[in-house]
């Protein structure tokens, strides 16, 4: 097998075992970017020459990682795939950078994302669309599709990405790999360039669920430079991998399971549910009713902190600067509104205006208070049923991969894609996806475990179980 | 906003309401964006508007999934960002400060 198709946790074995390099496995990543990239376009930025691990100590991990497009890294470009950030270097790291740099991490490339993260599919990126390493036709999720594609098409051995309401779990459904929204407050969020920053969350996209337990890790813990982070301890999470699971009760939302739901993502959920019964868990039907609610409460809550968090994207302090070829206003409005024209996309714009909207006199109690209302009505529904239960199952997404264009006319039927994800950020708890089979047409199925906050060890221990006893993780994409 | 686009509990979302909102974001629009904006946003707020069937009286909104509190610590010199290199970042640095378009006429 080629380096670059292994996991972290099999390098880092080869490595110690001195039967490899960390830079024969950089050569080998570098060559897959090579080779697919041109295809998947996974990457807006690619830089090997920074990327040099410098030493092989115990406990390092001198593994190459991509960094999804929205986390500053000093000195490098960062522009959250839109036109107004174009040519902005960072003059600081992020804080999970900083951790990965102190674990030796290879920084080998930026990747794609839909502009500021808004967006189900990485077609709404300044670079144009990532392609699905599974079936190039199709979108491979979003927002952190170039993470997920990324790590798909083995052209990086890890990655990071940002959720805000199914941005990391989407994709990693979509492109067959393991993607974890950890619990908000549980990674730092300083030098992640904010979309809400009530939802917004960095967490790990990895190849098997191991190593997404290595990077939890890494990444994980308080940050006195970001007030939302919670000074909880970290546990080693590898620890918990292989604890059984018997006696643990899991709940089945009947609410996921209604018109809409691709019969073969239904198919192979309830396969995965009577897998892990042979491993003595207990299912339970359960309802969290306000579920319905949830697309419309997100996309009121995060389009308004959207447009409060983009305020600062004005051409003064950072990116470009546009003004009109004859004036309108005033020469600083003029300048305000033609940057902001210029610099920003479709999507953003359409996500500024509706916050804008319900931020605005006479609509904010109709709106906003009225959506962070209906919020905490979906967080005691979480809070009712983990009183009893160890987690929760449902699928990640209601269909595969959808073609590429097939809903980027109607932003209404992009946001439903996110119905499954949306309530975990919502909730602040933690969420996986993990592969749980393959349609007909031989797209990845992705099956979502959610749990209480701070419980990722329970979520990993529940996956890890699951993934052992399959073997949809070790399938290639085909990349074609 | 044009308080008579509320009818029948459906809301009426008109060109003139786009531009107003694209007034308070400071976004330029054009005509053919009007256009495209008012039916997609008109669309999405329809969607929004099932929250309205819900009962929330009595309920505690949440802005914040954490229940946390005010930290209070001794005032402590740490090192920051200088000011060059956050002039770095500028558009239009001059001599230390942002140099913007002329604001009164």
């Amino acid at each position: 097998m080629n380096l670059n198709e292994s996991t972290a946790h099999e390098l880092l074995g080869l490595i110690k075992e001195k039967k490899t390099t960390p830079e024969a496995v950089h050569i080998s990543v570098k060559k897959a970017i090579e080779l697919h990239d041109p295809k998947v376009k996974a990457y807006v930025r690619v830089d090997h020459d920074k990327a040099r691990p410098t030493s092989r100590a115990n406990g390092k991990f001198p593994i190459p990682i991509a960094i999804k497009d929205n986390i500053c890294i000093k000195g490098r470009e960062v522009t959250c795939c839109s036109r107004i950030l174009e040519g902005f270097k960072p003059p600081y790291n992020a804080t999970v950078i900083e951790k990965i740099l102190e674990a030796e991490g290879i920084l080998i490339g930026q990747a794609n994302m839909d502009e500021f993260a808004f967006g189900s599919s990485t077609e709404n990126s300044v670079f144009g669309p990532t392609r699905n390493p599974w079936n190039t036709k199709c979108v491979p999720g979003g927002s952190s599709g170039g993470s997920a594609a990324a790590v798909a098409a083995h052209e990086a051995i890890w990655a990071l990405g940002s959720d805000t309401g199914g941005s990391i779990r989407q994709p990693a459904s979509f492109c067959g790999i393991v993607g974890l929204k950890p619990t908000y407050g549980r990674v730092s969020r300083y030098g992640l360039i904010a979309f809400a920053s009530s939802l917004d969350q960095i967490g790990p996209l990895t190849k098997d669920v191991t190593d997404n337990a290595l990077l939890l890790n890494i990444i994980a813990g308080h940050d006195h430079r970001d007030s939302t982070s919670v000074n909880v301890p970290v546990p080693d999470y590898t620890k918990s991998l292989t604890k059984d699971l018997k006696g643990l009760k899991i709940g089945i939302p009947k609410e996921y399971f209604i018109e809409g739901l691709d019969p073969e993502v239904k198919f192979a959920i309830t396969a995965a549910i009577e897998l892990l019964k042979k491993s003595g868990v207990t299912f339970k039907e359960i309802s969290l009713p306000h579920t319905e609610y949830a697309v419309a409460t997100y996309y009121i809550l995060a389009t308004a902190e959207a447009s409060s968090n983009l305020a600062r994207f004005d051409g003064v302090q950072f990116g470009q600067r546009f003004q009109p070829a004859a004036p309108r206003k005033t020469p600083i409005v003029d300048m305000y509104e033609e940057t902001r024209d210029r610099g920003f996309g479709k999507e953003a714009k359409r996500r500024i205006l509706l916050g804008t909207y319900s931020l605005s006199s006479g609509y904010y109690e109709a709106y906003y208070l009225r959506a962070q209302k209906v919020r905490t009505l979906i967080k005691n529904d979480f809070d009712l049923a983990f009183s009893e239960l160890d987690a929760i199952l449902t699928p990640t997404s209601p269909t595969t991969a959808f073609k590429i264009g097939e809903k980027s006319d109607n932003p209404l039927a992009m946001y439903l894609s996110d119905i499954y994800t949306i309530s975990a950020n919502l909730a602040g708890i933690p969420a996986i996806s993990i592969p749980c089979g393959f349609s007909k047409d031989g797209l990845p199925i992705g099956l979502q475990i959610l749990a209480k906050p701070f419980a990722e060890e329970m979520i990993f221990r529940i996956a890890y179980s699951y993934e052992q006893s399959t073997d949809w993780y070790k399938r290639k994409a085909p990349l074609n | 906003m044009n308080q008579t686009n509320q009818q029948k509990g459906k809301t009426v979302f008109s060109d003139q309401d786009v531009n107003y909102l694209g007034r308070l974001a400071r976004i330029y629009l054009s005509q053919e964006e009007i256009v495209s904006l008012t039916k997609n946003l008109g669309g999405i707020l329809q969607y929004i508007e099932k929250l309205e069937k819900l009962n929330v009286s009595g309920i505690q909104p949440t802005s914040h999934v954490l229940p946390l509190q005010n930290v209070y610590r001794e005032d402590q010199v740490l090192p920051s960002l200088s000011q060059e290199d956050v002039m770095k970042m500028a558009v239009s640095p001059h001599h230390g400060f942002f140099k913007v378009p002329q604001v009164i006429e």
